[in-house]
């Protein structure tokens, strides 16, 4: 088909056009090796820093005084966890119902208003997140406390844990739903019991990474709950957390304290990495599923 | 054939107003369950409006104060009480733009070797990576700013940067090493997943039979990526770059510990900035005038409102392709 | 389950059931000594716990004005303004005096010298490199070529307002371009949050000059500068030049919001000044204003002789009368 005096033409553009598929596949695959460098040089880091900071003291003891060495963060990790505690007791609910009015109701004007400002408060600046929670709550209660903390969090976590209910519960077949409805059951226990009940693990996916993100937020924080020195178990009361103290002490100048902040920082990043693979692992079933 | 239309007409009708009354006679139950999940829906609609009206309430001294000369001058000035928020935007904007800059060939590089070069099983370890990656808190990149990227910078890129290309306004100027420079490649990394991950949905959205018309025209591998997933999926990838973009306004923590904290305009990467929200950060509660004050909340409303346009294009544009794509 | 009851009975020991907590914040100058006050005087009276947050002294007195904590802390005493704002009396209660100290890293120089005008145009922005020919006049044989990288605070602070208070006192043009104030539009540098934060640049970034609280430019082993004071002598910040600098104070006023930056005595260090503590008058919760008081009382009694270990200077006995007074004004029952 081709005529001789073509040939070495086309040859010539094969091999250029071979060169340039190789060339730009073996950049992709470049770029992808930076992603993974990226992740071992930052974590490899965390983990090389902040082994050496952990022991037992590290666990169980409230910093000491400036310039003393010693002590550890108790404090700040008990107080995030009252402060994830508090902020799920709201955020969980809440973020959970409104993503079933949205699977369930939500095809309306109602609906797709929600899911917008859902949207967009997801992509609020969490700095702003804390104004709003300084304004709405530490102003007029005249305190900081670890409340106002946790409501800034649940406000945050709201939007991931309605959308991925959504979703989730879109998936849900409707006759399961009509097979409910048929025998008679009410829609709302239809709702509750029979939809939800039934995808409780995988709502709880989007759960976990939702407590996972907020367990990493700091800037909402820092005008909210504030800080303590103390083991405080107060609500009402000013209270430390892992990310604000991680911030503190790196920002200062003493080398104990930025031992700490290491140390600080590699607890928080296993518990962020756990809940992220403990929730692969619930929803890895079901992708491989589809 | 008219009698068959007509008869059909009015089964239709006797059907809606069968259904028309089955959706009056919702058991009560049911009723106040659906208005009770209404109510819990609102109240996310109520707190979107109240942070934006919150934080109207706190700027308005400011706000009716300075006017629009606030986004334009360039004076941030505590003592004097004369706050201009250019120098914060320009930080925010160019910390952003350098970031988007370096992040999305890298993102879009990533998304296109998971969905399109790699195996299976090393496709599925880079997403894993890369989620991690968006797992990192905030707080923990600005740690690792600090302590290992300012000192790199400082001693060796910048001084680099500063000999070979000192003779662009960029590479300009002592190198500090915290500063532009180092917030803009922390923001890069930290924008990387959410842009790869969208872009890489958007990739695999693509039908599969583009690809393999240009696989069976004697296309190479490259050449197939060019011409059926680049050309079926470029709005999409634009919706992802802006999105990415929207996370990098509004970034705080990483930002805050290393941009260097001082609110001035300058061409060069290496000198100290001030981003809108890292200087909420620094100065909110830490503001003695009442003036110095509401502007802080307005620049967080600026923030606030920059994030939602920036967001709602974004999800516009998502949305456009959504409907056009059709279900897949 | 033994380690278990341990680590339980740890927890509860060190935590704040049932005890009354106190909540101050504010300036960064005083932390050190701060922090160490309230874990002593939290060992003599277990049942109170004063959580001091160290955010700045400008956020110390907007929070107080805000009432969203008990007590306020500031190195710079609060303006009229400021206090015209405040819903009732507010008074200061001075603590302890400290020098705010020029801390450089140069690697290999030491004892350098500066005087007041060097000092102004390097923080202006004037003098660029460390061999400015007027930075080698004060210091002959300074081999250092490297650019000046300033290091300021980026936080509302007193040790801010201390310094530029001085600065503005020596320098004609500081006064007429930057000011006074606790927080400042800077003309150069970089900003660091709190003295911590400037420390810590200063630490990591060589070539840099910051200003902090002595404490912090001891316990972490910076050099600093000697400054020429009123009376023309190079002064080093020590215990004794801050001390020195006190003794210049010849009367205090009746709200005792004073300055004693660039004294006129003998050995007297230039940038030094006093801290307060700031309460209102009368606070809404007595049970509070107890606290506070009995702590202040300690703090002025058995608290100053812990001062000195911390490079703080304790008041001079004379202003300690004067202090003591003024903290029986304030009021431990509920007005009305």
């Amino acid at each position: 088909m081709i005529t001789g005096h073509l040939t070495p033409f086309l040859e010539a553009r094969d091999t250029r056009r071979r060169v340039s598929n190789l060339v730009a596949c073996g950049t992709l695959t470049f770029l992808s090796g930076v992603a993974i460098g990226a992740l071992f040089l930052v974590f490899g880091y965390v983990l090389y820093r902040g082994f050496p900071a952990i022991n037992w003291a590290f666990f169980i003891e409230t910093p000491r005084p400036v310039g003393e060495v010693g002590g550890g963060l108790a404090n700040a990790m008990v107080g995030s966890l009252i402060i994830l505690l508090l902020a799920s007791l709201l955020g969980i609910p809440w973020g959970i119902l409104t993503g079933v009015y949205l699977s369930e109701y939500g095809r309306g004007r109602l609906g797709s208003a929600v899911r917008f400002c859902s949207d967009m408060l997801s992509s609020v600046p969490s700095i702003v997140i804390g104004l709003f929670a300084y304004a709405l709550l530490v102003v007029p209660m005249k305190h900081f406390s670890a409340l106002a903390g946790s409501v800034a969090l649940a406000v945050m976590m709201v939007p991931t844990i309605a959308r991925s209910t959504e979703e989730l519960l879109r998936l849900v077949p409707n006759h399961i739903r009509e097979a409910g409805l048929a025998l008679g059951v009410p829609r709302w226990k239809v709702i509750l019991l029979i939809v939800l009940r039934g995808n409780l693990s995988a709502i709880l996916t989007g759960v976990m990474l939702a407590i996972a993100r907020a367990s990493g937020e700091t800037a909402p924080l820092l005008f909210t709950a504030l800080n303590s020195r103390f083991l405080s178990w107060r609500v009402d009361q000013p209270i430390a957390s892992l990310p604000v103290q991680i911030y503190t002490y790196a920002i200062a100048p003493f080398d104990d304290w930025h031992r700490q902040a290491w140390g600080g920082a590699l607890v928080l990043v296993v518990f962020v990495f756990s809940l992220n693979l403990l929730a692969r692992s619930v929803i890895r079933p079901k992708m491989t599923r589809d | 054939m008219p009698d068959v239309n007509t008869d059909l007409g009015h089964l239709k009708e006797l059907a809606q107003n069968k259904f028309r009354s089955f959706g009056k006679e919702i058991h009560k139950p049911d009723r106040n369950f659906l208005w009770f999940l209404r109510i819990v829906a609102s109240a996310v609609i109520a707190c979107l409006l109240s942070v934006g009206l919150f934080l109207l309430l706190k700027a308005w001294p400011a706000l009716y104060h300075t006017g629009l000369r606030f986004l334009y001058t360039n004076t941030w000035d505590p003592v004097g009480d004369v706050y201009g928020a250019l120098p914060v935007v320009f930080g925010t904007l160019l910390s952003s733009f350098l970031a988007l800059i370096l992040s999305v060939p890298l993102s879009l590089g990533i998304a296109l070797f998971v969905s399109e070069l790699a195996p299976r099983r090393l496709a599925r370890f880079v997403s894993f990576t890369v989620e991690m990656l968006a797992a990192i808190p905030s707080v923990v990149y600005g740690l690792w700013g600090i302590f290992v990227l300012a000192p790199w910078l400082r001693t060796v890129v910048e001084p680099f940067l500063g000999t070979y290309f000192g003779f662009l306004p960029f590479f300009q100027g002592p190198p500090y090493g915290v500063g532009m420079l180092a917030a803009s490649l922390i923001l890069a990394v930290m924008i990387t997943p959410t842009i790869s991950s969208i872009a890489r949905e958007i990739f695999r959205a693509v039908p599969s039979n583009y690809r393999e018309a240009a696989l069976a025209l004697g296309a190479t591998r490259w050449e197939m990526i060019r011409l059926s997933v680049l050309s079926a999926s470029w709005s999409g990838v634009l919706g992802a770059v802006v999105l990415g973009l929207g996370r990098a306004l509004g970034e705080t923590m990483a930002v805050t510990m290393v941009i260097g904290n001082r609110a001035d305009i300058s061409l060069s990467l290496f000198s100290p900035g001030q981003s809108m929200a890292s200087v909420i950060a620094n100065e909110y509660v830490e503001a003695t005038s009442d003036i110095h004050l509401a502007a802080l909340a307005e620049v967080g409303l600026l923030l606030f409102a920059v994030t939602f346009l920036v967001n709602s294009g974004a999800r516009l544009i998502v949305l456009r392709l959504k409907t056009k794509g059709g279900g897949r | 389950m033994r380690l278990l009851m341990l680590f339980l009975a740890g927890f509860l020991a060190s935590s704040s059931w049932g005890a009354q907590v106190v909540t101050g914040a504010g300036a960064t100058f005083p932390y050190p000594l701060y922090s160490k006050w309230f874990a002593e005087y939290g060992k003599l009276n277990p049942n109170v716990q004063i959580n001091y947050q160290s955010i700045g002294s400008g956020g110390g007195i907007r929070q107080l004005l805000d009432k969203t904590i008990d007590f306020g802390a500031s190195d710079s005493p609060m303006t009229d303004e400021q206090l015209g704002k405040a819903s009732g009396p507010i008074v200061h209660i001075p603590t302890a005096m400290g020098a705010v100290v020029l801390i450089y890293n140069l690697a290999g120089s030491t004892n350098l010298k500066l005087s007041s005008d060097v000092l102004a145009d390097v923080f202006l922005g004037t003098i660029k490199k460390w061999n400015d020919p007027r930075i080698l006049a004060l210091n002959p044989g300074l081999a250092q070529t490297s650019d000046i990288f300033v290091v300021h605070r980026s936080d509302g602070s007193g040790t801010t307002g201390i310094f530029s208070d001085y600065m503005a006192k020596v320098s004609s043009d500081w006064k007429t371009k930057v000011g006074s104030g606790t927080a400042l539009n800077w003309p150069t540098g970089l900003g660091g949050k709190g003295n911590e934060g400037v420390t810590g640049l200063v630490k990591q970034t060589p070539g840099s000059i910051g200003y902090v609280e002595l404490i912090y430019a001891e316990s972490n082993k910076l050099s600093f500068f000697a400054l020429k004071n009123k009376a023309g002598q190079f002064v080093t910040p020590t215990l004794k030049s801050v001390t020195a600098a006190a003794a210049g104070l010849k009367e205090v006023p009746d709200d005792l919001r004073f300055s004693i930056t660039d004294s006129d005595g003998a050995g007297s260090y230039p940038i030094s000044g006093a801290t307060y503590i700031l309460v209102y008058k009368t606070m809404p919760d007595s049970a509070k204003a107890a606290s506070i008081v009995s702590f202040l009382k300690w703090a002025l009694k058995d608290g100053q002789k812990m001062a000195a270990e911390l490079l703080y200077a304790p008041l001079p006995s004379s202003l300690v009368k004067k202090v003591q007074k003024k903290v029986e004004t304030i009021e431990v029952k509920r007005a009305g």
